[in-house]
């Protein structure tokens, strides 16, 4: 793989080298697919039309852009890793392009129907495989399953704590193995502090995730990126894929319309149009 | 690396398939169906295929007799400072119709530091036992050791179904504890039944942003775990006369086992808890600048409500993430949501289209939020909001 450096980022790895600790991320990312072109169609009760194109699930950009500012902050090195359909690479490319170092594919039928149970599982065996690192980062939530379920259970698997719904590092000490974050709750941000290796899950507001610059594309391009299947990353095929997966999908189907249609309300006046309004609200007791 | 598997010689190419599949992953070619990658073996299409052309792979069944010895329904009470998340009490109103259903006797989890009352309220609001775990490292939440106990209760005392609600402390703890069970886990479910024939819960939840909706079941893992969104179910009436059983947990947690620690909590300025609020009047693009939330800001204000708001008004800096409803921010299901300069794009509906009541104003009569309003007017909402604010004012106060 070291053939797909470039010089300067062998000069900039030497340089790094210098540092007495230096930071090894490893960002999960899923490719999902782009929902501003997921076109829902009622009567035929389909999301999709011909080929929607996938994106890097957009919560995980905002994991990619952390990794990536805490390498420049520390030196050391970003991993990528993704398990998906072999056309799921292209994310994949994409996230070193924006500046990862490294990239992992798991891809395999063996994961096909995974569910977030297995998905977890497989991460996890693939962590271990890849060796020592300092933090975990993990999108809020995939956009097309929406569970937030695999990133706790890709740290539970691997007995490191979890701090869910991060909007903001403090402090990172590499050293001393120990991270405070603040997190995003309902009622406010709880500042707590864990120690390292650790897993973070980020939400949207931590950060503006950077586009891809050229030569990171040239880079991306280049990068031999290994697949793994069961094999590589040791992993027991009963905890793989559906057999792996405790949950079953029985039944997909469109959610039912909102009853009736808008009631328009009209008047003279904005005052007679708020006032009838108001009544209704009120009608209703929703007021 | 699709599953589904087609019998080529038994599909006659008449497309039923390739019509239903919600993520277009199937094709015919040649008249016969082929399936690509888009493949997330939901099974939408077997049931439509008339010649039973399509399956999927059989999966292995676990050892038989486990799943039968696991009896009852847990709800876990989720506490802030002492105080229960009101979807708390609407999962114990759920999970009591489904004890009931199932015979079984209904068991709240109440951790916490002083958290008694707590226990006595569960109770009032339908449990018939409570597990209560006392001690100070159980004050604030936090996985490592709310997860432990909850795992060790499970294990000891085999509930059929356990009920956590999807908000962020129940999404984080409900991931952990599943995972070291090695149990399904069903995510933001919206409705939530017994089948009479298995006994299996049949959790309904949206996906793809509110889109299609999926039943899922966990057929041979048990407990079928479930975080429940906010507000569907109905707080059941509170009964201080019901009687229940309150059984202490020993806690043997030691602050030194805990590695995580949580140092402080921000509230917000402009506080803000749009999962609880009964009532948000959300702003848009259309309210041009941070100046232009006052007049939604006093709409609030006069009906007890909170401000919300699209992505394009947050993205734009007018107001924090914390407001933003759709996809990317809070889902929400107030009793009413007003969306003032709204335009309603899929993303922003995907986190309000469930409220009860939807008012939309916009100057745009073709704008696709009036779509799922229940109320429209068209108008300046410089204009129309002040003028609600006016007549609220006065007919509330009397
Ligand atoms: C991956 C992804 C995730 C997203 N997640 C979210 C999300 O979580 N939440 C979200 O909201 N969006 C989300 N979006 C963005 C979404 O697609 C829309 O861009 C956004 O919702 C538009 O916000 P808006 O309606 O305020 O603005 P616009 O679409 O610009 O609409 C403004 C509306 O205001 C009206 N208007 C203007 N002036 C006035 C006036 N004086 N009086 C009355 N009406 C007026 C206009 O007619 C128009 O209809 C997401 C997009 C993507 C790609
Ligand atoms: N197949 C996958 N490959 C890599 N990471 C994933 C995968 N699925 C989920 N993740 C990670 O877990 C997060 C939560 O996903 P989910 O639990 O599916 O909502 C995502 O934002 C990703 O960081």
């Amino acid at each position: 793989m070291l053939t797909a450096l470039g010089g300067d980022q062998i000069a900039r790895m030497s340089a790094v080298h210098v540092r007495r600790k230096n930071l090894h991320a490893i960002v999960c990312i899923k490719s999902v697919p782009d929902t501003t072109e997921v076109r829902f169609n009622p009567e035929t009760n389909t999301l999709m039309r011909d080929e929607v194109e996938s994106i890097i699930n957009p919560f995980d950009t905002y994991a990619i852009e952390e990794a990536l500012r805490l390498k420049e902050a520390h030196g050391g090195k970003v991993t990528v890793l993704t398990m998906g359909p072999p056309k799921a690479e292209k994310e994949l490319r994409e996230a070193v392009a924006m500046g990862c170092d490294e990239a992992i594919f798991l891809s395999a039928r063996e994961f096909a129907g995974s569910d977030t149970w297995a998905t977890a599982y497989t991460l996890a065996q693939a962590i271990r495989r890849i060796g020592a690192y300092d933090i975990i980062f993990c999108g809020k939530q995939a956009m097309d399953g929406d569970t937030g379920q695999v990133g706790p259970g890709v740290a539970n698997q691997l007995e490191i704590p979890q701090l869910t719904y991060v909007f903001k590092v403090r402090e990172i000490d590499l050293e001393g193995r120990s991270i405070q974050v603040e997190r995003l709750l309902e009622e406010g941000r709880e500042v707590v502090e864990t120690r390292l290796p650790a897993l973070l899950t980020v939400v949207k507001d931590i950060n503006q995730p950077r586009y891809p610059t050229f030569r990171g594309i040239r880079t991306a391009r280049r990068l031999e990126i290994p697949v793994w299947g069961a094999a590589e990353i040791e992993a027991a095929p009963q905890y793989l894929g559906l057999d792996g997966s405790p949950t079953q999908v029985i039944r997909v189907f469109t959610p039912p319309k909102r009853e009736g249609r808008v009631e328009m309300i009209d008047g003279d006046s904005v005052d007679a149009m708020a006032d009838a309004l108001a009544d209704r609200l009120l009608g209703d007791k929703v007021v | 690396m699709p599953l589904l598997i087609i019998d080529e010689q038994a599909c006659i190419g008449c497309g039923a398939c390739v019509d239903v599949c919600p993520f277009a992953a199937l094709e015919m070619i040649d008249d016969i169906a082929v399936v690509n990658d888009n493949c997330t073996a939901c099974s939408a299409c077997l049931e439509v295929c008339p010649v039973d052309a399509l399956s999927l792979p059989e999966r292995q069944a676990e050892a038989p007799g486990a799943v039968d010895s696991y009896r009852g329904v847990w709800v876990w009470v989720e506490q802030f400072n002492g105080q229960a998340s009101s979807i708390s009490w609407e999962m114990m109103g759920q999970g009591r119709l489904l004890a009931n259903q199932l015979g079984v006797s209904l068991t709240a989890c109440v951790l916490g530091e002083n958290a008694h009352p707590l226990a006595e309220e569960a109770i009032a609001y339908g449990a018939d036992r409570v597990f209560l775990a006392e001690d100070p490292t159980l004050r604030v939440y936090r996985t490592e050791p709310y997860s432990k106990i909850l795992y060790a209760l499970v294990r000891e005392h085999r509930p059929e179904i356990f009920l956590l609600g999807a908000s962020s402390r129940g999404r984080d703890l409900a991931g952990s504890v599943a995972t070291d069970l090695y149990t399904g886990l069903t995510a933001d479910c919206t409705g939530l039944e017994i089948d009479p024939e298995t006994r299996l819960l049949r959790q309904t939840r949206p996906a793809y942003g509110g889109n299609i909706m999926a039943t899922i079941l966990t057929p041979h893992h048990r407990p079928q775990m479930a975080t429940v969104r906010h507000r569907v179910f109905e707080v059941p009436a509170r009964d201080p006369a019901r009687q229940g059983q309150i059984v202490p947990v020993s806690v043997s947690l030691s602050e030194n086992d805990i590695v995580t620690r949580v140092v402080d909590f921000i509230v917000e300025e402009e506080e803000v808890n749009l999962a609880d609020a009964r009532i948000i009047v959300a702003g848009g693009r259309g309210v041009s600048g941070s100046e232009g939330f006052e007049p939604l800001r006093e709409l609030a204000h006069v009906l007890n409500g909170a401000v919300g708001a699209s992505r394009a008004a947050v993205d734009a800096g007018w107001i924090p993430y914390a407001h933003q409803v759709g996809q990317t921010g809070r889902t929400v299901r107030p009793d009413l949501y007003i969306a003032c300069g709204i335009s309603g794009a899929i993303q922003h509906r995907a986190g309000m289209s469930t409220a009860r009541v939807i008012v939309a104003i916009n100057k745009d009569p073709e704008a696709p939020i009036f779509d799922v309003a229940t109320y429209g007017i068209v108008g300046d909402l410089f204009q129309v909001v002040p003028a609600l604010t006016a007549q609220f004012r006065r007919k509330l106060r009397t």
